[in-house]
């Protein structure tokens, strides 16, 4: 199949692409939910992302939440952004962040204004900010401009032997075109660990991957009570017929097929090294890997499943693949591409690959996914310790 | 011929279903991804699909290979054509 070299995307003032054109009502903190999702629900065409942290955070904890709120607000799908946080240092902080992009934003904070105040006058500064973007039209942008993130979620060994593969097909196909591409679930490449340290493109990325590695297994060996098998693998795993986490581990990681990758990011960074595939270190639980890899700036996620994960994200597209026949007959409305005839041998992993490129090419280009569709909008922010 | 296991790799002593369910003393026709190979062999218990099958006598403390790799270890002997799973193959790691 000859890859078409360019989709249609919003091209945003810092020179990136979106593949979405959202008006964000982003709240700092837990108390702002109600006002961010008061305005939402004033101005139609708005999203509110209400979460459920925010407040005497410290430390590193801290540092990932406000990573996680810019690099969001900053993510080429996303148009505008309106902020509301309880109190103004915090909210002004995450605006000054965003403001580099050069897209608009504006914060607004409740405290001696409250909610119903406060609401108010970001519903007019929300509806301005729709309005101005309801006419933004999409134009071509090169393939390049496609940041491509993956995770695969109630995995079975249908993953492992095709679905995963067919997005390793696709990395293949398609990192030599200039996209950026991302993995991670740290924990989930336990038992697979070595393998994928010899992937680093560099030494260096490979000694990186494996201290990141080995601190999230040591903390996991540290709070564990028992043999994590009730967690990994999870029950919708085991049901799937995989055994254990060394076996999910293998499977998981076809999803990189021979790429290597250039550089080992934190939860939420954004990637500075240029085109080529990336290893974030990320939870394995869907939504907080997908929420860290869009604030990360990527602006199409490819998730293949097993037993049929149906996670969404509220500002990047989730593409699902599976090749389980039961998954595609009991949960179609789930899947975005089905590549389980490759089980029955009736279509390759070639075949397959381009299969997924369509897909992911038309949602680029603006069709709704399946999770959007249904109205799936996780969004979940990773803690990495108590507050303060 | 239609496949109702597929072998990762030709160093792995496992297979995994790949029809609905493979019944006992079934013969199952295998294919080997690695180098487009085949062989057969005969269930011995009821396994759905995406499980795993035997492809050769395991005893305890035997190491399971799926993708040519160490995917863990054996605490209960298993039979050539058996269902491999959590009753009998546990982690080597956590």
């Amino acid at each position: 199949m000859e890859i078409p070299k360019s989709f249609l995307g919003y091209k945003r003032e810092n020179g990136r692409a979106g593949t979405r054109n959202h008006v964000i009502i982003l709240p700092v903190d837990d108390i702002s939910n109600a006002c961010a999702e008061a305005v939402a629900n004033n101005i139609k065409g708005t999203i509110a992302l209400p979460h459920s942290y925010g407040r005497l955070q410290f430390g590193a904890d801290l540092e990932l939440h406000f990573r996680t709120m810019i690099g969001t607000g900053c993510n080429p799908n996303v148009a505008a952004v309106i902020v509301i946080g309880i109190e103004p240092k915090w909210t002004k902080k995450i605006v000054d962040g965003i403001a580099k992009t050069g897209k608009p934003v504006e914060g607004f904070h409740i405290e001696r204004t409250g909610d119903i105040g406060t609401t108010m006058k970001a519903s007019k500064k929300a509806q301005e900010f729709v309005m101005w973007a309801s006419e933004k039209q999409r134009e071509e942008c090169p393939l390049s401009d496609l940041w491509i993130s993956v995770k695969c979620g109630e995995s079975d060994t249908t993953s492992g032997l095709a679905a995963n593969p067919t997005v390793g097909n696709l990395m293949d196909k398609l990192e030599p075109l200039g996209v950026h591409l991302c993995f991670g679930e740290t924990s989930e490449l336990t038992g697979a660990e070595q393998v994928c340290a010899t992937r680093g493109a560099t030494k260096e990325a490979s000694e990186k991957f494996m201290k990141t590695w080995s601190s999230y297994n040591d903390f996991i060996l540290k709070e564990a009570t028992d043999d994590l098998s009730e967690s990994q693998p999870t029950a919708g795993n085991i049901a799937g017929g995989l055994t254990t986490i060394e076996e999910k581990a293998f499977g998981n990681f076809q999803k990189i097929g021979n790429c290597k990758f250039i550089d080992v990011l934190e939860p939420a960074e954004e990637p500075t090294k240029g085109k080529g595939l990336y290893f974030m270190d990320t939870s394995s639980a869907a939504a907080e890997c997908v929420t860290l890899q869009a604030a990360a700036g990527f602006n199409i996620h490819l998730f293949p499943t097993g037993q049929g994960n149906i996670v969404g994200n509220p500002i990047e597209p989730v593409v699902k693949l599976t090749a389980n026949p039961l998954t595609v007959k009991g949960m179609g409305e789930h899947i975005d591409c089905d590549v389980s005839k490759i089980l029955s041998r009736e279509m390759n992993l070639s075949e397959a690959g381009d299969e997924l490129i369509k897909t992911t090419l038309r949602v680029a280009n603006g069709r709704l996914t399946c999770a959007e569709a249904l109205g799936h909008k996780e969004f979940v922010m990773t803690k990495l310790y108590r507050s303060a | 011929m239609a496949t109702d296991i597929i072998i990762h790799d030709k160093k792995d002593n496992v297979g995994v279903v790949v029809i609905e369910k493979i019944t006992p003393k079934q013969d199952c026709a295998c294919w080997i991804m690695e180098d487009d190979s085949s062989t057969n062999i005969q269930s011995v218990d009821e396994i759905p699909l995406g499980h795993k099958i035997a492809m050769i006598d395991l005893k305890e403390g035997d190491t399971i290979l799926k993708y040519g790799h160490d995917i863990g270890k054996v605490v209960k002997s298993i039979k050539k054509g058996e269902h491999v799973h959590v009753h009998n193959v546990k982690t080597k790691k956590w």
